[in-house]
């Protein structure tokens, strides 16, 4: 089997506004199942997972859960466990209506941080990114000019940010192009 | 510029980060029904010069369907509902406290 390999393998981005770094191979599981559901928050919890709350990421960076619908979240782990998650989630909701499936390469995902990253993000996604309307732990699916995206803040205010793999050499290319002017923009 | 709120995640957004989906409360014709009610169903809308209660996917967001009503003269929103319910008391006291059709 070949290695897994990023969209950008190990592009990284420094000494403007903002750092972009390509964060390598990262698991994802896309969980639809409604929410309300308390066997949702069961079955995450015995994975070590907790229920997010609207528009929240829960946990680190590295491993967490962000609401993306009101029936989808999508589950953050490193790359090899992400094919046992999605096994063991589907098992823990057998019988629900519920899906688990392991979405490690249908996306890529960029870190941004430093003094510009919230500006760099305002540039392209049409979200209030002040620090009084988007913390740490605030998630928002949006746009990042014209392409889909999420990103979500970390308790160093740090972004991760998730967009389609197809995207993701252009979705870094766009961050580089944004972040290169020495000063940043607003905030 | 719309500024639409999606009922299912929240947000307040603007209508680019939104897909607008025609006319809402349609009922649907389909085997069994007249040739003209399956046309009407096909065809047949409004299009007013005043409120417009019609649907939009948030499709930028969480994806989800849901209903707005709207003034297709000022583009004031007069709210946001979701695409299962008919449109709420409290949008229709607001779009006749404008005194609007
Ligand atoms: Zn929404």
């Amino acid at each position: 089997m070949a290695d897994a390999m990023t969209a950008t393998p190990a592009a990284r981005f420094a000494g403007g506004a903002a750092t972009i770094s390509d964060l390598g191979p990262v698991g994802m599981v896309t969980l639809r199942a409604d929410l309300a559901d308390p066997a949702v928050a069961e079955a995450l919890s015995a994975q070590g997972f907790a229920l997010p709350g609207l528009r929240r990421f829960a946990g680190a960076p590295g491993s967490g859960a962000g609401w993306f619908s009101p029936d989808e979240l999508l589950l953050v782990t490193e790359y090899g466990r992400a094919p046992g998650l999605a096994t063991a989630l589907s098992e823990g909701l057998a019988g629900r209506h519920a899906l688990a499936v392991n979405v490690s390469d249908a996306r890529a995902m960029f870190r941004i941080e430093g003094r510009g990253a919230r500006g760099l993000i305002a540039k392209g996604a049409p979200v209030d990114l002040s620090p009084a309307a988007f913390g740490p732990g605030d998630l928002r699916r949006t746009r990042l000019g014209q392409v889909a995206c999420a990103f979500w803040m970390g308790e160093d205010e740090a972004f991760s940010l998730v967009c389609f793999r197809s995207l993701g050499a252009h979705v870094f290319a766009w961050l580089r192009a944004g972040a290169a002017l020495p000063t940043p923009p607003g905030f | 510029m719309l500024l639409l709120t999606c009922p299912h995640c929240g947000v307040s957004g603007e209508e680019t980060e939104f897909a607008p989906g025609g006319e809402a409360h349609i009922t649907r014709f389909g085997p069994g029904s007249s040739d003209d009610e399956f046309t009407g169903y096909l065809f047949g809308r409004k299009n007013p010069k005043g409120v417009h209660f019609e649907r939009w996917r948030h499709a930028y967001g969480c994806g989800k369907w849901f209903h707005a009503a709207r003034s297709t003269v000022t583009l004031e929103v007069y709210g946001t509902y979701l695409a299962t319910e008919r449109p709420p008391q409290p949008i229709l006291d607001r779009i006749a406290k404008r005194g609007a059709k």
